[in-house]
């Protein structure tokens, strides 16, 4: 008993805040797992980094002008994810510049509203929070439409699992079979819009990241079935995020007067798990330097 | 505009355009766009560890640098290239969080070394910066030709004695040399836009290598050279002008490269 609560401290689960940050969190961990198994298979990381830092425009324009922010992530990093999809670039090297100019326009915008934003007399904290998260500081208001969004993201996976899947393997080989190869990438663009956002919410733009490839990566290198990755994945994510909070409110105690950040604990499991992953799973070693084309 | 401490930056700046040109060559080249934006956000937690403990804080963007060259090459065994600079990043910035909750007095600190500020440099981080253009330059000048070689055809480039592991790991520690001079002045996130913009332009405007080089060095340099002035001007930050004039060139290039097909 006294250890159980030496782990879990009292008071742990009747906290409003971390009540909404294990919920917020929870959705946002399946979300992006299951979104970054495809997004690893397509090899498209890049992408999904780079719509996660360019969404932080949307929520510094939203903390700009006091709207939600979950909205401006979510507004911005859909527009982007359908220009990625629309501009339809099919050789890979120019698919990586076009993903780094807009990246590039994206951060140059979140500079200035931010800047704009400290110079209208608001805390400059707000840099900080929009880049790394601040999860114990999302309003419990917010967890409906967090939880409509991972929802419509999963359905919209879930409609078109074995087409996505099979055009995420081998793109030429779903259109020979008469897959819709670019309505499959625009779909998934989109999912991985609303799974981006939601973890930029949670643990900020830039380690969304961490979640989004982290547990995906970590299953891809031991599950031998997609399935069972997208399984996994979940799993890896969903306990990372949860440790993650544990450990953070632990962490009042140990250090007295101020935690740790909850970023950092998630992000610390996560990789713990991909490198328990790479222990467990003897998946034929790979080339693991890719030719630049 | 031209006086005082502003003569400061327009030297550093334009020892950035242009090891961030030649340097940008080789990322586009290689398609190493992803790599190019993570050593220097990888970099940006060892500025804030430095600040924790006291030391140097280009220092710690240098130790930071390093263990960024390390870390990818490392997970590159591992996994696939792009999936292993993901993790870098994500293992970097958790600790950099972690080092920021530890300083309360940081955060305009981070914007500047986010975002950039070329506006405040100082006397003594002249040297620094200049020596470490001069061993960036250098080294991408030896390595220009097997680099080439390895691009365009990595059985040629290993018959040459250049096996490829070895020039990756190389072509990282350039990377890494040109982030770590280049971060303090343009910061983490725009490093990347000015290494990626003017080269991804000039490589539409011109086949010849060479030539191709010399293009992307005048694109960078007038890049910087109009943001700092745009920036002067209108106290807006840096960044946002190095992202919009590199997106610009870049639309230039394609626009015109359109044209020609025509």
């Amino acid at each position: 008993m006294h250890l159980l609560e030496l782990i879990v401290p009292p008071g742990f689960l009747a906290n409003g805040p971390v009540h909404t940050a294990l919920i917020v969190g929870a959705g946002a961990a399946v979300v992006s797992a299951i979104v970054g198994v495809f997004t690893v298979m397509r090899g498209q990381s890049f992408a999904g980094h780079a719509l996660a830092d360019v969404s932080s425009a949307g929520g510094s324009a939203a903390f700009l002008l006091g709207l939600n922010p979950l909205l401006g992530f979510l507004g911005v990093a859909a527009l982007a994810a359908g220009g990625m999809e629309w501009a339809d670039v099919r050789d890979a090297r120019e698919r990586d510049l076009v993903t780094g100019v807009m990246l590039g326009v994206g951060l140059g915008l979140t500079a200035l509203l931010l800047y704009l934003g400290t110079i209208r007399g608001s805390t400059s904290g707000a840099a900080i929070a929009i880049l790394f998260g601040s999860m114990f500081t999302i309003p419990a208001s917010l967890i409906p439409l967090a939880l409509t969004v991972a929802g419509v993201a999963l359905v919209a996976i879930a409609a078109i699992y074995r087409p996505l899947l099979l055009s995420s393997l081998s793109a030429d080989l779903a259109q020979a079979q008469g897959a819709r190869v670019r309505r499959m990438g625009l779909v998934h663009a989109l999912a991985l819009a609303l799974a981006v956002s939601l973890a930029a919410m949670t643990v900020g733009a830039i380690l969304s990241t961490a979640l989004l490839i982290g547990p995906a990566a970590a299953a891809l290198r031991f599950a031998d079935r997609p399935g069972r990755a997208l399984g996994w994945a979940v799993a890896i994510g969903w306990a990372a995020t949860w440790g993650g909070i544990l450990l953070a409110y632990d962490s009042f105690y140990w250090t007295p007067g101020h935690g740790w950040p909850v970023s950092f604990f998630i992000v610390v499991l996560i990789f713990i798990g991909y490198l328990l992953a790479g222990l467990a799973g003897r998946r034929p070693a790979r080339q693991g330097l890719e030719r630049p084309a | 505009m031209f006086t005082g401490f502003m003569s400061n930056t327009w030297i550093v700046a334009t020892l950035v355009g242009v090891v961030a040109g030649m340097v940008g060559f080789f990322v586009v080249l290689r398609r190493a766009a992803f790599a190019a934006h993570v050593l220097p956000l990888g970099a940006f937690p060892g500025a804030a560890a430095a600040s924790v403990l006291g030391v140097s804080e280009l220092a710690g963007i240098g130790v930071f640098c390093g263990l960024g060259v390390l870390g990818i090459s490392q997970l590159q065994r591992w996994d696939r290239r792009e999936v292993a600079t993901a993790l870098w990043l994500a293992v970097a910035l958790a600790l950099g969080t972690l080092f920021l909750s530890m300083t309360s007095e940081y955060s305009q600190g981070v914007y500047a070394l986010l975002f950039g500020e070329v506006l405040g440099v100082s006397s003594h981080a002249l040297a620094p910066v200049a020596v470490s253009s001069a061993v960036a330059i250098g080294m991408t000048a030896l390595l220009f030709r097997p680099l080439l070689l390895d691009s365009l055809s990595p059985e040629l480039a290993e018959a040459a004695g250049a096996p490829s592991r070895r020039l990756e790991l190389a072509f990282l520690t350039v990377l890494a040399l040109a982030t770590a001079m280049t971060l303090p002045v343009v910061g983490a996130l725009m490093v990347f836009s000015l290494m990626v913009g003017p080269a991804s332009a000039a490589r539409l405007l011109t086949d010849r290598p060479r030539v191709a080089l010399a293009l992307t060095i005048g694109l960078a340099l007038a890049t910087v050279w109009g943001s700092i002035a745009l920036s002067y001007l209108t106290d807006w930050p840096v960044g946002f002008f190095i992202g919009a004039l590199a997106a610009l060139s870049y639309a230039g290039g394609r626009m015109r490269a359109a044209r020609q097909a025509r």
